[in-house]
């Protein structure tokens, strides 16, 4: 089996899948090349996808690799499946599900002591949505209900693990510095467009 | 009073917090009680004026700000002049909206994620099917749910199976060995042919089958799949008496 054949085989198995492969189901197939060697030629196959300006990329997704369409192509697709990626999260449920997968396994009081906020309604919708499951039961008093993400979560964000969201740490506000998230800004742009509070605006020249 | 006023949707009062401070441009960690205090009551008001209901949290942060506002106005122990041993009351508020502002500076990251992977298509596109209608695999809690709603129907009917029933086997049981002194030898399947419905034919076999085990009867049948006949166990009978 030359190289040219593995790479081959490779790109047939991750065009037929509906879901990442891992590393481990892709060299149980091959029967030949060894850990190291299969991830090698996957890397190259990503890279001739991303040289040939292919439609298509291999991303490295929840541990697997998953060949998905390059993102520059997303607005004819989007019109080809009216209702793909139409819906998205909504803020509690974004904010819900930053606290559980940093702080997995966790409570839903724990949840809420830091949102300030009852969690019932979206840990639920998230629970349906697949993103978080119970993980379990907590040994202590009450033996509280624990919550944990899932691969899916994952995927659905593109992550290949858990250790590529930042490091809370980093989170640092110090003094003055008290920037808002993306869509927070973007809310009070909209807003001074349409000629809202005017003394919401920074002034750049302090 | 008129009253032209943008209402910002927050998810909580942390958040509403979070958005006076930005508002008023202030550093999170020298918050000024008394104009927060004032300005979150305002926005309280405001949401009661619109009919919108005010969730019990709203009202918990609120007596927190006024609780941090009267620690604030009242001058500090004499006895304590040692500054690092006052405690700022701020304090613990102040460290849970870091921790919250935080969350929410991952919720956006999160957010932005979630863009830019719904522009990388794959296969387990769902064809055809609804926002919101996606396929998971089943989980035990999937099973444990459906289980519980397959019990929720089923009783209903058991249950009604169980008022409608006139029939017992200890009253069938007293009826057959009645018929059977008359008749000593009967058909069995004449013996359901006057049965009402299922739960009597069901009462009656069971009346059979406690008989035979009691040895009271004895069913015989001539050939294969042919009429089983019931037969009064006279010998057990001789026993008896």
């Amino acid at each position: 089996m030359d190289r040219a054949q593995i790479k081959n085989i490779i790109e047939a198995m991750l065009f037929v899948s509906d879901k990442p492969l891992y590393l481990s189901e892709i060299k149980n197939v091959l029967e030949g090349p060894d850990a190291n060697e299969t991830k090698e030629v996957i890397t190259e196959l990503a890279g001739e996808y991303e040289k040939q300006t292919s439609a298509l990329r291999i991303k490295e997704i929840a541990g697997g690799y998953q060949i998905v369409t390059d993102p520059v192509l997303a607005p004819w697709l989007k019109k080809l499946y009216k209702t793909a990626g139409a819906d998205r999260l909504s803020g509690p449920s974004l904010e819900t599900l930053a606290i559980i997968a940093y702080k997995q396994p966790t409570t839903k009081p724990e949840i809420e002591a830091i949102r300030g906020v009852n969690v019932d309604g979206v840990l639920k919708t998230l629970i349906e949505k697949n993103l978080v499951k119970i993980l379990g039961r907590r040994e202590t008093v009450g033996c509280p209900i624990i919550y944990g993400t899932t691969q899916e979560f994952l995927q659905y964000f593109g992550l290949n693990s858990l250790q590529e969201l930042p490091k809370l740490e980093e989170f640092n506000f110090t003094e003055k510095d008290i920037e808002l998230p993306e869509h927070f800004k973007k809310e009070e742009e909209a807003g001074q467009q349409e000629g809202g509070n005017t003394d919401v605006q920074t002034s750049g020249t302090s | 009073m008129s009253y032209k006023v943008k209402l910002e949707v927050f998810e909580g009062p942390l958040d509403l917090l979070l958005y006076l401070i930005k508002k008023n441009e202030i550093d999170i960690y020298d918050i000024p009680i008394a104009t927060i205090t004032e300005q979150y009551l305002e926005y309280l008001e405001l949401m009661r004026m619109l009919d919108l209901n005010i969730a019990g949290e709203f009202l918990v942060i609120a007596a927190t700000l006024i609780h941090i506002k009267s620690k604030t106005l009242l001058p500090p122990d004499e006895k304590e002049l040692l500054p690092e041993e006052e405690e700022d009351p701020r304090e613990e508020l102040v460290r849970r909206l870091v921790e919250y502002k935080k969350f929410k500076e991952v919720a956006g990251i999160l957010q932005d994620l979630e863009s830019q992977r719904k522009k990388m298509f794959t296969r387990d596109i769902p064809f055809e099917v609804a926002p919101g209608e996606v396929f998971f695999e089943a989980s035990l809690f999937d099973l444990i749910t459906a289980f519980t709603r397959v019990l929720k129907d089923v009783p209903k009917e058991m249950f009604q199976e169980i008022i409608k029933d006139e029939f017992t086997v200890e009253q069938k049981v007293h009826d057959l060995l009645h018929m059977l002194v008359k008749t000593p030898a009967m058909s069995l399947f004449d013996l359901f042919k006057n049965a009402k419905n299922k739960p009597e034919i069901i009462a009656m076999f069971l009346a059979v089958l406690e008989l035979i085990r009691l040895k009271e009867i004895i069913v015989v049948q001539k050939q294969n799949f042919s009429d089983i006949e019931i037969i009064r166990n006279e010998k057990h009978r001789l026993n008896i008496e």
